[in-house]
C-alpha cells in the first residue's frame, strides 16, 4: 500500500459555536470497507457533508488520492470519485430505473454530451449489469418513484456504483429494510469493496456486524474507538456512549 | 417504408398534413382581423414553450419572461422604424424629432442590418438571459427567491425602457405597422397574413426544438434539478451550467416570440414588461400543462383566444375567468389539462357524471325486454 485514498486531518466544523466535528482523523486505503457508528448527534453525516464538499470544515484538512479537497464544488468532488448515497433514498423519482441509471453512467457529464451524443454501447451494457446486481431489471422502465423503499435504497446504491467512484459514502442504507433486505444489502457492499473503497455508516449492530469490517465508533464529532465489532462491543466507554449511562446527559 | 407500417405512424402523418392544410388555408377560412388575432397566438405559444421548458421541466418559475420577449420586439421594430425613415428629418425614425434628437443614438445603427436583426432578435434576449441567469443559479437562489428576483428584474426593465423617451420614444412605444418592409407597409393584409405562416411555421420549428431538447438525458437531468438538484450535484453534474443553458435558450423563444408578435400587433412598448403580462405567461403553462410541450402551445392560443372572445362579448369579465381557471387548474388539475387528460382525466370525469357506466364488480345479469333475467 502506497498512500492512502482517502485522509481526514483534524477535521473540526462548528455551527455557530457548536462543534459538530473536533479533530476528526480517518484513514482509507485503497479496497478498505470500514463502518462507522455513533449514536445520534454524533456527526455521521456531517462527516460526509465535509468529504462531499457540502460543508467547509472550519479546521483540517480532507486529502484524496494525494490531493485536497478542500473548497472544491461537490459535483467536481463527485467527479474526482466519490460517490455518496444519502440517509433516505434520493432518486429521481419521475424518471424510470434506466433513465436513473443513465444519468448516473453518462461520461462525460456536460451538457453538449448529454444533448447531443447517445448512451455508448459500454454504458448500456453497464446498466444492464447493475440492474441485475441490485435486481431490478424487471423494473426497467418503470417510474423510479413508484419503486418500493428497498428497491429505492438500492436503486441509489447502483446508482452510486454506476458513477464508478473509488470511494462509495454509503449513509444508512438499511433504515427501514427487512432483514432479508438487509442481509443482501450488506452482501452487495462487501462485493463491492475490493474493487472499490466503501465506507458504511449506520445503525444496526446486526449489519455491522455482518459486514464483518473495521468498525470507528463516532462520539460528539471524534473518532472514539476504533476496531473490530467484537473489539468495539466490549469497550466499555462505547457501551456507555451507546446505552446512555454516562453522566453527561443528567 | 417502415416508419409508415404501424397504424399509429398514419395517425401521426394525417394529423400533420391536416395542420398543415389548415395553416395553408387559414387565411382564406378566416376573416383578416381574426387571422391577425391567431397569428399574435401562435407566437405566444412560443415564449410559453420557454417558460414549460424552464418551470414546467427544470422548475424555476420566472415571471420575467417579459423582459425577452419585449427585446426581441424592439429588435424588430427598431429595424422597421429604419429601414422606413428615409423621408423624416435627419433620415431618422419621426419620434426622435419630438424630443429634438437630431442624431441616431450608437446602439441604433447596427439595426440597419436585417441580418444584425435576425440574429439579435434571439441572441441578445437569450445573452441577457444567461448573464442573469449565471449570476442568480451560481448564488443557488432558487424557487421563491427566483421568482421574486426576475420579476424585479422585470419592473426594472419596465420602469428603464418607460423613462428613455429620447433613446426608444419611452412609454409611447415604437410602432411597426405603419413600417415599410420589402416595399409593402407592414401592416398591410399581405404582409400580415405572411406573418402569420411565418409564426405558425416557427411554432412548429419552437416545438422540435424543444422536444429534441428533453427527449433525453439532457432534459432527465433538468427534470432532475426540478425534482432534486443536490443530487444532481453528487451525481457530477452542474446544476448551475445546465440551468443556464436552458434560461438562457427560454430567453431566445421569449425574444422571437417578442418579434412576432410585434409585427402583428402593430407596435411594441414597455406595456410588454408589465407583471401581469409575464404572470399570464405563466398561467397559460399552467392551465395547458406544464412539463408536456404540446400542453403550453395549446394552452397560449386557447386561453387567448378565449379571452378576446370572452372580452368582445363581455367585457371586463374576463379576469375572473382567468382566475378561476388559475384557481380550478392550481386545485383540480395540478398537471394543467392535457396533464390530466394524458392520465385518463376524461373517463374519470365521465364516470362521475354517470355518461360512462363503471363495469360492474361482478357479472351483471342479463335482462330481456321485459324485465325478466334470461336464464
Amino acid at each position: 500500500m502506497s498512500s492512502p485514498l482517502l485522509e481526514l486531518k483534524q477535521i473540526s466544523v462548528s455551527f455557530e459555536g457548536f462543534l459538530a466535528l473536533r479533530d476528526l482523523d480517518l484513514v482509507l486505503n485503497k479496497g478498505d470497507l470500514r463502518a462507522v457508528i455513533g449514536p445520534n448527534g454524533a456527526g455521521k453525516t456531517t462527516f460526509l457533508d465535509v468529504i462531499t464538499g457540502k460543508v467547509l470544515p472550519t479546521k483540517g484538512d480532507v486529502i484524496f488520492k494525494e490531493k485536497s479537497l478542500l473548497g472544491q464544488k461537490e459535483f467536481r468532488i463527485a467527479r474526482k470519485g466519490i460517490g455518496r448515497k444519502f440517509q433516505s433514498p434520493r432518486i429521481f423519482e419521475n424518471l424510470s430505473v434506466q433513465e436513473n441509471l443513465a444519468l448516473s453512467v453518462s461520461r462525460p457529464k456536460t451538457p453538449f454530451s448529454l444533448l447531443i451524443d447517445n448512451l455508448k454501447v459500454k454504458h448500456l451494457d453497464e446498466i444492464q449489469h447493475l440492474m441485475s446486481i441490485v435486481n431490478l431489471q424487471s423494473k426497467a422502465n418503470i417510474r423510479a418513484g413508484a419503486l418500493s423503499h428497498g428497491q429505492k435504497q438500492w436503486l441509489e446504491i447502483a446508482m452510486l456504483v454506476g458513477q464508478d467512484p473509488d470511494l462509495l459514502l454509503v449513509d444508512e442504507p438499511v433504515a427501514g429494510l427487512t432483514d432479508e433486505e438487509t442481509d443482501l444489502t450488506a452482501d452487495l457492499l462487501k462485493s463491492l469493496a475490493g474493487d472499490h473503497t466503501v465506507l458504511v455508516i449506520d445503525h444496526d449492530m446486526e449489519f455491522i456486524r455482518r459486514l464483518d469490517c473495521p468498525v470507528s465508533v463516532l462520539h460528539q464529532g471524534h473518532v472514539l474507538k476504533e476496531g473490530s465489532m467484537s473489539e468495539i462491543q466490549k469497550d466499555p466507554l462505547v457501551i456507555e456512549v451507546y446505552l446512555g449511562q454516562s453522566e453527561e446527559e443528567e | 417504408m417502415s416508419i409508415f407500417s404501424s397504424k399509429k405512424s398514419w395517425i401521426q402523418l394525417t394529423i400533420w398534413v391536416l395542420i398543415i392544410a389548415l395553416i395553408i388555408a387559414a387565411p382564406t377560412l378566416l376573416p383578416v382581423f381574426r387571422l391577425n388575432l391567431l397569428g399574435r397566438y401562435l407566437s405566444l405559444a412560443i415564449v410559453a414553450l420557454g417558460v414549460d421548458l424552464i418551470w414546467g421541466f427544470t422548475g424555476m418559475l420566472s415571471l420575467g419572461q417579459g423582459i425577452f420577449f419585449a427585446l426581441g420586439g424592439y429588435c424588430t421594430a427598431m429595424f422597421l422604424q429604419l429601414n422606413s425613415s428615409e423621408e423624416f428629418p435627419n433620415g431618422i425614425p419621426e419620434f426622435f424629432g419630438l424630443y429634438g434628437v437630431e442624431k441616431l443614438p450608437f446602439f441604433w445603427e447596427p439595426f440597419k442590418s436585417s441580418i444584425f436583426t435576425l440574429i439579435s432578435i434571439w441572441l441578445l434576449p437569450a445573452i441577457i438571459s444567461a448573464l442573469l441567469g449565471y449570476l442568480v443559479f451560481r448564488n443557488r437562489i432558487k424557487g421563491v427567491y427566483f421568482s421574486i428576483l426576475t420579476q424585479a428584474a422585470l419592473l426594472v426593465f419596465f420602469n428603464f425602457f418607460n423613462g428613455q423617451q429620447k433613446l426608444i420614444n419611452g412609454t409611447n412605444g415604437l410602432k411597426t405597422d405603419v413600417t415599410q418592409l420589402f416595399g409593402q407597409m407592414v401592416g398591410s393584409e399581405i404582409m400580415q397574413r405572411w406573418f402569420f405562416w411565418i409564426s405558425a411555421v416557427l411554432v412548429i420549428l419552437a416545438w422540435f426544438f424543444a422536444r429534441w431538447i428533453v427527449r433525453d438525458r439532457f432534459g432527465n437531468i433538468l427534470i432532475g434539478i426540478r425534482d432534486d438538484e443536490a443530487r444532481v450535484r453528487f451525481t457530477g453534474y452542474n446544476p448551475v451550467i445546465f440551468k443556464t443553458i436552458i434560461f438562457s435558450i427560454a430567453g431566445g423563444l421569449a425574444g422571437i416570440s417578442g418579434a412576432l408578435y410585434t409585427v402583428q400587433s402593430g407596435i411594441v412598448s414597455p406595456q410588454f414588461m408589465t407583471v401581469p403580462f409575464s404572470i399570464e405567461m405563466v398561467v397559460w403553462v399552467a392551465v395547458g400543462g406544464r412539463g408536456t410541450l404540446l400542453g403550453a402551445i395549446l394552452g397560449a392560443v386557447f386561453i387567448n383566444y378565449a379571452k378576446s372572445l370572452v372580452s368582445e362579448a363581455l367585457p371586463a369579465s374576463w379576469m375572473f375567468i382567468q382566475g378561476g381557471l388559475f384557481i380550478l387548474v392550481v386545485t383540480a388539475l395540478p398537471e394543467g389539462v392535457l396533464g390530466w387528460f394524458r392520465k385518463g382525466g376524461l373517463k374519470k370525469l365521465l364516470f362521475l357524471i354517470g355518461i360512462n357506466k363503471k363495469l360492474e364488480t361482478y357479472p351483471g345479469l342479463e335482462v330481456n325486454e321485459q324485465g325478466e333475467v334470461k336464464s
